[in-house]
C-alpha cells in the first residue's frame, strides 16, 4: 500500500517535472524584474490620446520584448502558440469581399498619420505601408523595414489560397511570424475592414499600378 | 615640363572621374541628403544656442544668484572641456546615474536654487527648458573631436545599461513597435530615412555621436531628450517624463555601444 503510494507519488512528480519545465523555461526568458518595472511605471506619463494602458504588453509585446528567447530553439513552442493566438483573432471579411478600391489603398498606403500623442482620437490613422516597403515604384520614397511589395500580385497570381494569406498578413502579421515587425492592423482596430479591402486591391487588382 | 603634363593630367583624371562619380553616385537620396548637409555645414545654426548657453552658464540666475561654473558634469567642478563625451556616469552626491541634461537640473537646483519640477514639466524649447537646451548647446560643442568613452565599472553604471537594453528591445503602443523596431538592424530607412543600427558601434556613433543636433526641418536645436521623445511619440507610446531614469538608462544603453567613436555634435540633421 505505502509502495503504492510511492510510486504514484513519484510519477506525479516526473510529470511535473515534464510539464512544468519547460513552462518554467518561458517563464525564464523575461524575468520579472521589479527594478525594470519600476522605471518603466515611472518612466511615462499619458499624453493626449496616448495613456498609460500602452506599456501595458500583451503576451506577444512580452514575448517580442526578449529577441534573443523568442529566436532562439526554447522559444520555439511559445512562438508557435503567440502565432496561434494571433491567427484566432483574424476575421474574414464580413461582406466575403477581400478586394475594394487600389486607389484608396495607395492614399492609405501613403499615410504614415495617427495615433500619437499629438493625433485626437478621430485623426484617421494611415497604413504608413511606404515608411517601411516599397509598393508601386513611382513613388520613390519608401522604407527598407519589410520587403518589397511590387508586382505582389503580378508574381503571385491571384488564388484564393493568396488572398486569404495576403488578408490574414495585412490584418495580423504576428499569425505567420510571431514577432514580425508589422503592426497588428486589425487587432489593434488601427485599419478597419473597407480600409484593408482597398490595401488588398492594391496588392492584387490587375489594373493597380503594383502590377503594371 | 614633363612633371608638369603628368600633373595637369593627373588633374584632369581625377576631374573625370570626380564628375562621373558624382554623376553616377549621388542618385541615391543618402547621397542627395549628404550633398545638402555639406553645403550648410559651414554655418551650423547651433552656434546660436551654444553662446546664449555660455553666457546661462556664467551668469548669477536663480533663487541663489549663483552661477553654473562650480556644476560638476562628472570631470570636477566647472569642467566643461570633454564632459559630455563620458556622460551618462554615475555622481556620488545624487547617489544615481545621471545624462547630460539631469545632471544640469541637479546643478540648477543645488546652485542655483531653481526647482527642478518646473523644468521637467516645461515643455521643450521654452521658458526653463529652453535655457537647459542652450546650456546643453555650449557643453556638447566643447566635447566636439572628442572620443566618447561612457564607463559601466560602477555598479549603478552596469544596471543602467543592462536596464536601458532592455527597455530599448521593450515592445508596446498600439503598434507593437519598440527602439529595436527601426534601429535593431543594419541598412535599413523608413521612407528615405536612413536608420541607425544602434546595438552596434558603428551604429550608434552615428545617432549618439550626432546628437544632440540642429534639426533643419524645424529649425530647432534638439537636445537627446527631445529626440528620445519623439522617438516615443513616433512609436505610440505615451510620453516619457524629462530626466527620468528611463530615458538615462537609454542614453546609457547607446553611449556605451559608442564607445571609442567620435564626438561630432552638435550635429545637423534633417
Amino acid at each position: 500500500m505505502k509502495n503504492k503510494n510511492i510510486k504514484s507519488l513519484l510519477a506525479c512528480a516526473s510529470l511535473l517535472i515534464a510539464v512544468v519545465l519547460p513552462a518554467c523555461d518561458v517563464m525564464a526568458q523575461q524575468q520579472n524584474d521589479p527594478k525594470f518595472n519600476k522605471m518603466m511605471k515611472e518612466g511615462f506619463r499619458a499624453e493626449g490620446i496616448a495613456g498609460l494602458d500602452r506599456i501595458q504588453q500583451d503576451e506577444t509585446q512580452k514575448f517580442c520584448s526578449d529577441p534573443v528567447f523568442a529566436g532562439s530553439e526554447k522559444g520555439q513552442a511559445m512562438r508557435e502558440k503567440i502565432q496561434k493566438i494571433n491567427m484566432d483573432s483574424i476575421r474574414q471579411p464580413s461582406d466575403g469581399k477581400y478586394i475594394g478600391d487600389w486607389k484608396k489603398g495607395e492614399a492609405i498606403a501613403q499615410s504614415g498619420r495617427g495615433a500619437t500623442w499629438t493625433d485626437k482620437a478621430d485623426t484617421p490613422i494611415g497604413g504608413g505601408c511606404y515608411n517601411c516597403h516599397q509598393i508601386d515604384k513611382k513613388e520613390i520614397s519608401y522604407g527598407t523595414i519589410g520587403p518589397s511589395l511590387w508586382n505582389y500580385g503580378k508574381m503571385r497570381g491571384n488564388s484564393q489560397e493568396l488572398i486569404v494569406y495576403t488578408w490574414n498578413r495585412i490584418n495580423n502579421s504576428k499569425a505567420y511570424n510571431a514577432c514580425s515587425n508589422m503592426p497588428r492592423f486589425a487587432h489593434f482596430k488601427l485599419l478597419n475592414e473597407q480600409q484593408i479591402q482597398d490595401l488588398m486591391a492594391l496588392l492584387l487588382d490587375p489594373a493597380s499600378p503594383v502590377n503594371q | 615640363m614633363q612633371r608638369k603634363f603628368a600633373f595637369g593630367s593627373a588633374i584632369g583624371i581625377l576631374t573625370v572621374s570626380l564628375s562621373f562619380s558624382s554623376s553616377v553616385f549621388s542618385q541615391t537620396p543618402s547621397d542627395e541628403i549628404a550633398k545638402y548637409r555639406e553645403m550648410i555645414a559651414d554655418g551650423n545654426p547651433s552656434e546660436l544656442y551654444e553662446a546664449a548657453g555660455e553666457d546661462l552658464w556664467k551668469k548669477p540666475a536663480g533663487p541663489k544668484n549663483a552661477t553654473l561654473k562650480k556644476c560638476d558634469l562628472g570631470l570636477g567642478p566647472g569642467v566643461v572641456k570633454g564632459a559630455a563625451a563620458q556622460l551618462p556616469r554615475y555622481f556620488k552626491d545624487t547617489n544615481k546615474v545621471q545624462d547630460l541634461e539631469s545632471r544640469l537640473m541637479t546643478c540648477m537646483q543645488t546652485l542655483q536654487g531653481r526647482n527642478p519640477k518646473e523644468m521637467v514639466d516645461a515643455p521643450f524649447q521654452v521658458g526653463p527648458k529652453k535655457d537647459i537646451e542652450a546650456i546643453v548647446a555650449y557643453i556638447v560643442t566643447a566635447s566636439k573631436g572628442e572620443k566618447i568613452k561612457v564607463s559601466t565599472n560602477h555598479p549603478k553604471e552596469k544596471e543602467m545599461y543592462e536596464l536601458g537594453k532592455r527597455a530599448f528591445y521593450f515592445q508596446g503602443g498600439p503598434m507593437d513597435f519598440s527602439c529595436a523596431s527601426c534601429h535593431g538592424e543594419d541598412g535599413k530607412r523608413i521612407r528615405l530615412q536612413d536608420l541607425p543600427n544602434l546595438t552596434t558601434q558603428k551604429g550608434a556613433t552615428l545617432g549618439w555621436g550626432y546628437w544632440p543636433a540642429y534639426r533643419v526641418s524645424s529649425g530647432q536645436f534638439w537636445t537627446m531628450q527631445q529626440r528620445l521623445n519623439d522617438c516615443y511619440r513616433q512609436q505610440r507610446f505615451p510620453f516619457p517624463i524629462y530626466g527620468s531614469d528611463l530615458t538615462v538608462a537609454l542614453s546609457m544603453y547607446m553611449a556605451k555601444n559608442a564607445n571609442g567613436g567620435t564626438v561630432e555634435t552638435p550635429g545637423l540633421k534633417r
